[in-house]
């Protein structure tokens, strides 16, 4: 559960008592309800998730970690021993698709 | 509040019957339920639709040309091979970015012809006008269809008007007909898809689709977002004048538009008609970015989301780049992209390679696709 | 779109691969605990990119497919009287109940509407006084804070004409009884990332400690699962066993204190029963007392229809990572998206609707059905 996605926060207003924000999603722009991060500012980005507003991204930390990800391949590991017959794979046989889906 | 007996009252209204189905697994009946009314699902153009196609229309009318279950039916009368073909426009809102409810009506219908590689020529329109609908819009729409006519290089020849009592339709209903001519030497249907066809999209997907939603939903585009709508038959007539050194214009198998159910529903109708497999590679599809983002959004998959202004085209693999080239020349080609291939393998079955490099079957879409949380 | 296309990169993810694949000495068994996740690796085709010895079962984080079928039949009961609105996720309107779902009830008339935030039904509330506005408030605790906030605002409002019918279900439990039924397969979990976001993972380290598994806060997207197997098959190489949080850019351990505040205010922890499962004590949210103007299960009495659940399936047995999809004689067969029989095939996120979808019926269990047709196909297994 959790279809929650990552926006940036263009504008800020209140609206029926609740404080709202314009926020964005690569190139799209919807609203959402900034009561549970109510000290984010325009230009930082949020997590939504049903219009709300769950958590601020620390940027800085995600910059940090997917830098860590891309240097996962240049890092000197000692090659651990593996068993080769952990990677069998059954060959793919195909099977006769019913058009009507069943 | 509404009690037990009110509700009991209410339940014992006709809903879904179960029926008991005999279970090769064990004794105890389960229940399924078929049925028994019309849903939305039923039109959105996926699985659903086919049923009721397969069990209410086909028995029916069955004959051979209804059975090619093409976008258009094509006719042999005498020497002449005519496509004809008939659609309905129900859209809300009526207008909408990019167009309106008539100008669909002219650029869906004429590419219901043009996929087939006809030359559109007439088309019908009926309307049903709800009452209470402003004469206004009645004119605006029209304008916007004698407009959209003149880009096809089309004639509306006859038509016919009903009215409705308010509520009971809304605002405005069209249904067209077309007829165009197939020239001799040209063969385009579904079922000629082969192994090796290379598949080239011609442009961006999701643009309509996510267009009508976006109306719907309340969500702001940033930048322009509009309806793709557009006839396409100008572009197909530059995809067939493709200079080969055959001379013949055989080397598009098969062309259709990814209208309701998106690119994904159409490919798995490609794959069942011609019984090939396909793979299609996802980074090569064409897509904007706002159109992503409202997809991401809305929890929507942008292959299933309609088109009406793109087309999907199988062509032999050694004219491909020219066909391509051709395609890109020409302003609703500009984005076009070759997206994979039918292959001989799993025949039937649509995959795709993902970003990431794994691998998904492309199922055809069941019913509504539904803004999801999950 | 930023935030998400980075965690696509096919690079980076067959790096992280390569490197789980370095790691491995042995198989090893791990849940992701969300359907979310469930559904972005099965989108993605990541369990086709891991090494075999990585086994992925499919968590019960799915809250469409944990509500009960005594929950659903009191909701279509509710959605088909006259002057009700109901309004509901589109997740849930393709739910059957023990008769037909809701959009068969918006053929027959019903007035159902999709809602994409619950405080659309605000709106809805203001401009429709002679109707009563009924939500389906399904969730873990990520929708908590949503949920919550409509109730109070209803309150707050006075919007009489207003109320909730609740079934919110929570993680930690779900977890312990995965843990104590017998014949428990999982060592590892990928922890929730969006409901943490809001409750933080304190609460998951004396799961950790007691039954010594690793429990990895993982994200959603494509990365961020290979990145959360990956450390947690690191911890189970070593021996270890703790919290971890690999979705560090989302969340920290406290999550979201003002969240937390406000669902404390409007709800409480009490018995929910489980569908698949049967009921887990303390493991889901009920409106409180004062709220009761606005609980849709106080405010209308409607009987359920005694619910059927068809024997043939194995849905609590998926939810708790016993058995797959493919383990159920009716998968495919029977049972589909059209007509499910089951928790874990009536939503999307569900996993036998995932594996559906996919078109995991398709081809035998656990193969790639792009392996023999594409040469093209990164092949991570190529240096060995």
């Amino acid at each position: 559960m959790c279809l929650a996605i990552p926006g940036k926060v263009l504008s800020t207003f209140d609206q029926h008592g609740l404080h709202m924000a314009k926020v964005q999603f690569g190139g799209v722009v919807r609203e959402a309800c900034l009561e549970y991060v109510p000290e984010v500012q325009a230009g930082e980005y949020v997590l939504v998730h049903v219009g709300f507003a769950l958590s601020r991204i620390d940027e800085a930390e995600a910059e940090r970690t997917y830098q860590a990800l891309r240097e996962l391949g240049q890092l000197t590991e000692l090659e651990a021993p593996v068993d080769d017959e952990l990677d069998e794979r059954t060959q793919f046989v195909p099977v006769k698709v019913d058009p009507g889906g069943n | 509040m509404p009690t037990a007996d009110e509700t009991s009252k209410i339940l014992g209204a006709s809903g879904p019957e179960i029926v008991p189905a005999s279970a090769p697994f064990g004794s105890c009946p389960i229940p399924i339920f078929d049925h028994k009314r019309i849903v939305l699902g039923h039109g959105s153009g996926g699985k659903l639709t086919a049923d009721l196609i397969e069990k209410i229309f086909l028995p029916a009318f069955r004959n051979p040309t209804l059975d090619k279950m093409d976008d258009q039916a094509v006719l042999k009368i005498g020497d002449l091979r005519l496509a004809f073909t008939t659609d309905s426009f129900v859209v809300t809102p009526i207008f909408f970015p990019g167009g309106d409810i008539g100008r669909l009506a002219i650029h869906g219908t004429v590419n219901d012809l043009a996929m087939s590689g006809a030359r559109p020529l007439y088309l019908s329109a009926a309307f049903i006008l709800e009452e209470g609908l402003a004469v206004d819009d009645l004119r605006r729409v029209v304008e916007s269809m004698r407009a959209a006519a003149a880009e096809a290089g089309v004639q509306l020849v006859t038509g016919d008007t009903k009215v409705v009592n308010r509520g009971k339709g809304d605002q405005i209903f069209i249904t067209t007909t077309g007829i165009g001519i197939i020239e001799n030497d040209v063969n385009i249907s579904a079922d000629q898809a082969s192994p090796g066809d290379k598949i080239i999209l011609s442009g961006t997907i999701g643009d309509h689709g996510m267009t009508i939603m976006s109306q719907r939903e309340g969500l702001e585009f940033e930048g322009a977002i509009e309806s793709d709508c557009a006839s396409l038959n100008e572009l197909v007539i530059t995809m067939l004048s493709t200079s080969t050194s055959t001379q013949r214009r055989d080397f598009i198998h098969t062309m259709r538009d990814p209208t309701r159910g998106g690119v994904a529903t159409t490919l798995n109708e490609i794959a069942s008609r011609a019984n090939v497999g396909i793979v299609i590679d996802q980074r090569s599809i064409p897509i904007r970015e706002s159109v992503k983002g409202a997809c991401e959004v809305l929890g929507l998959d942008p292959l299933y989301v309609a088109n009406e202004g793109k087309l999907l085209a199988f062509v032999v693999p050694e004219m491909a780049e020219a066909v391509l080239h051709r395609m890109r020349q020409h302003p609703l080609g500009s984005n076009a992209a070759v997206i994979g291939e039918a292959v001989d393998t799993h025949p039937g079955m649509v995959l795709m390679k993902t970003e990431i490099g794994g691998t998904r079957v492309l199922d055809v879409m069941f019913g509504e696709q539904l803004p999801r949380i999950c | 779109m930023k935030y998400v296309d980075e965690y696509r990169d096919g690079a980076i993810a067959a790096q992280i691969v390569d490197e789980i694949r370095r790691t491995l000495t042995r198989p090893w068994v791990v849940m992701e605990v969300c359907g979310g996740q469930t559904h972005s690796i099965v989108k993605h085709g990541i369990d086709y990119l891991l090494p075999a010895g990585v086994e992925l079962v499919h968590g019960p984080g799915c809250p469409v497919c944990v509500t009960p079928l005594e929950m659903i039949d009191k909701a279509h009961a509710i959605a088909r009287l006259p002057d009700v609105i109901f309004c509901s996720f589109g997740d849930m309107l393709r739910v059957p109940g023990s008769e037909g779902d809701l959009f068969t009830i918006k053929s027959l008339g019903g007035d159902v509407r999709v809602v994409y935030s619950p405080l659309e039904c605000l709106k809805i509330a203001r401009a429709n006084p002679e109707k009563h506005v009924v939500f389906f408030a399904i969730g873990f605790e990520t929708t908590a804070p949503a949920n919550a906030m409509l109730a109070w605002r209803a309150r707050e409002e006075s919007l009489n004409n207003l109320s909730l019918l609740v079934s919110h279900v929570l993680v930690p439990p779900a977890l312990e009884a995965i843990l104590e039924a017998p014949g428990n397969r999982v060592q590892g979990f990928l922890g929730p990332g969006h409901v943490c976001a809001v409750m933080g993972y304190r609460e998951y380290d004396p799961i950790s400690a007691r039954y010594h598994v690793p429990i990895v806060i993982t994200g959603f997207e494509p990365l961020d699962i290979l990145q959360g197997t990956l450390m947690t098959i690191r911890q189970l190489e070593s021996g270890r066993a703790t919290v971890e949080n690999q979705y560090s850019r989302i969340l920290n351990c406290e999550g979201n204190r003002a969240a937390q505040r406000l669902i404390g205010t409007v709800f409480e922890v009490g018995d929910r029963k489980w569908r698949g499962i049967g009921t887990i004590p303390m493991s889901g949210y009920h409106l409180r007392d004062e709220f009761s103007r606005h609980d849709a299960e106080k405010l209308f009495d409607v009987a359920a229809i005694a619910p059927h659940e068809p024997e043939i399936c194995i849905s609590g047995e998926i939810l708790r990572g016993l058995k797959k999809p493919h383990d159920c004689p009716a998968f495919a067969t029977l049972c589909t998206p059209q007509r499910p029989l089951g928790a874990t095939m009536v939503s999307a996120e569900g996993a036998c609707a995932a594996y559906y979808t996919y078109g995991r019926h398709l081809s035998p269990h656990g193969s790639d059905p792009l392996r023999p047709a594409n040469s093209e196909t990164e092949n991570v297994h190529a240096n060995r």
